[in-house]
C-alpha cells in the first residue's frame, strides 16, 4: 500500500477528507500475513493480525477500516477466533506480548461498508462534483470481501455494495456472473502462466456485457489481471484490454480529488487511463 | 483413474492428522461436486476436488501426496460457501499441504524465482505465496 498499491491508498485518504472523515493510521502496524491461516493448530500465523487488532485497541479506537481486500479477510477471521474460541485467545493473549489482553473487541470493516452503512449511497451521491457520466464499470469483488460467509461484507451469492457505489458516483454498475471468481491469486507465485487463463473468463466476460472497465478492491487481483491481459494481449485472437481502477481511484475522481489524489498509474498492467 | 481400496492401504494416521489440522468432518461430504463445479483452478488439477475429500477419508495417502492438486488450489473458498453439506474443503487442502511442508519438504523455492519476477511481484503475493507454499 505504501509502494506498489499507493494508488489504492492515496485516493482513499483524500477522498475520505474530502467527506469530513480523517483516517488515523495504526501506529507500528505489521503485515497481517496476507493469508489466513487455515489450519486448526496453526496459532504462530494468527500473531501478526491480532498485534494489529490489540494495537488498535490500545489506542483506545474501536474500528479499523482496511481498504486491502486481503487484510480484510484475515483481521476480520483473527478477530473472529479470538471472540469465539477460548482457548485460542487464552494461548495467544499469553503468547504476545503488548501488554494487554485481546477478546474480539475491535471492530473490522472494510472501507465499502463505512461508504455504505455510516455515510450512506444517498449523501455520498451528494458530495460527488464530477459524476462519472455513466462509465459503464463492472464490478468485481474477487474472493476475500465475500468468502468465507462469516467475514463476507455482503451477500456472498449476489453482492451489490460495488454496484450501488458506482451508482452514486454517476457511473453504470455492469452486472457480469464473474464478477466473484478468483483471479489465481497467491498461484502467480508458482505457476505464472497459469494466470492469463485464470483471468480471461473475467475479464472475457466484463468486457463481452459492455464494460469499459473494471472496479477493484485488492492490489493481488490488481496485479493479476493486469498481468493476465497484457499476456493474452500478447497471445492475440483479438482481445482487448480493459482499464483498472481501484475503487478508491474512482471515489477520488468522482470528489474533485482526482488530480492530486490518484496518480497517473492505474494498475500494473491496466491500459493508459490517466486523470 | 483406477483407485485400489483396501484396509492395508488405508493410512489411519494420515486421516487422523488431516481431521485434526483442517477441523473438518470427513465423513460431512456426501460427494455431490459441487466444489469440483465452482472450483476455478479445478481445470489444472490432476485429481478433482471433490475426489480428494473421498481418496482422503479412504486414507490414500500415497494418490493425495503425489498430486498436484493441493498445490493449484487458490484457496478461494468458492467450494466452502457453495457445499451444501458445510464442508470447508480449503481447510482440508491447508491440511494436505501441511502435512508435506511440515517435513520441510517445500513446494518452490524462493531462489528458484526468476529474479525479474521477484522484482515484479508485489509484497502481497509474495507473502501470501511464500505462506502456502514454504513450511
Amino acid at each position: 500500500m505504501k509502494t506498489r498499491a499507493r494508488n489504492l491508498e492515496e485516493p482513499a485518504v483524500a477522498s475520505m477528507e474530502a467527506l469530513g472523515f480523517k483516517l488515523d493510521e495504526v501506529p507500528r502496524w505489521n503485515c497481517c500475513g496476507a493469508v489466513y491461516s487455515l489450519a486448526d493448530d496453526d496459532l504462530i500465523h494468527q500473531v501478526a493480525p491480532v498485534r494489529n487488532l490489540i494495537r488498535v485497541k490500545k489506542q483506545g479506537k474501536t474500528e479499523l477500516v482496511t481498504l486491502c481486500a486481503f487484510c480484510l479477510n484475515t483481521l476480520k477471521r483473527a478477530n473472529l477466533l479470538m471472540r469465539q474460541d477460548a482457548e485460542k485467545r487464552n494461548t495467544l493473549n499469553d503468547f504476545v506480548d503488548e501488554g494487554i489482553d485481546y477478546g474480539g473487541e475491535v471492530k473490522v470493516v472494510h472501507l465499502l461498508e463505512v461508504l455504505r452503512d455510516e455515510i450512506g449511497w444517498e449523501a455520498l451521491s451528494q458530495k460527488v462534483k464530477l459524476p462519472l457520466q455513466e462509465l459503464k464499470v463492472a464490478p468485481y469483488y474477487g474472493c476475500t470481501l465475500l468468502r468465507p460467509r462469516e467475514v463476507a461484507i455482503d451477500n456472498v451469492e449476489d453482492p451489490t455494495i460495488l454496484g450501488n457505489f458506482l451508482k452514486a458516483l454517476g457511473a453504470n454498475p455492469v452486472d457480469f456472473p464473474e464478477s466473484t471468481r478468483c483471479c489465481g491469486s497467491y498461484q502467480v507465485v508458482s505457476s505464472p502462466h497459469d494466470i492469463s487463463e485464470y483471468t480471461r473468463p473475467i475479464l472475457s466476460s466484463a468486457s463481452g456485457h459492455g464494460a469499459e472497465a473494471l472496479v477493484l478492491t485488492c492490489p493481488l487481483c490488481d496485479y493479476n489481471l493486469g498481468r493476465g491481459q497484457k499476456e493474452l494481449t500478447k497471445k492475440g485472437s483479438g482481445f482487448k484490454e480493459i482499464p483498472l481502477f481501484y475503487f478508491t481511484q474512482l471515489l477520488a475522481l468522482a470528489l474533485g480529488r482526482g488530480p492530486a489524489a490518484s496518480g497517473s498509474c492505474s494498475g500494473a498492467g491496466s491500459p493508459g487511463m490517466s486523470f | 483413474m483406477s483407485v485400489t481400496i483396501s484396509s492395508k492401504r488405508l493410512h489411519r494416521e494420515f486421516v487422523k492428522k488431516v481431521k485434526e489440522l483442517s477441523g473438518q468432518n470427513l465423513k460431512l461430504c456426501y460427494q455431490c461436486g459441487l466444489c469440483t463445479g465452482n472450483c476455478p483452478a479445478a481445470v489444472n488439477m490432476d485429481i478433482s476436488p471433490r475426489r480428494i475429500i473421498e481418496l482422503a477419508r479412504l486414507g490414500l495417502e500415497e494418490e493425495i501426496a503425489t498430486s498436484k492438486t493441493v498445490w493449484v488450489c487458490a484457496s478461494c473458498l468458492a467450494c466452502a460457501v457453495n457445499c451444501p453439506r458445510g464442508f470447508d474443503l480449503s481447510k482440508l487442502m491447508e491440511a494436505i499441504r501441511l502435512l508435506t511442508l511440515r517435513k520441510n519438504v517445500d513446494h518452490i523455492r524462493p531462489e528458484d524465482i526468476p529474479q525479474q519476477e521477484r522484482c515484479d511481484l508485489p509484497q502481497i503475493a509474495m507473502v501470501s505465496g511464500l505462506r502456502k507454499f514454504t513450511g
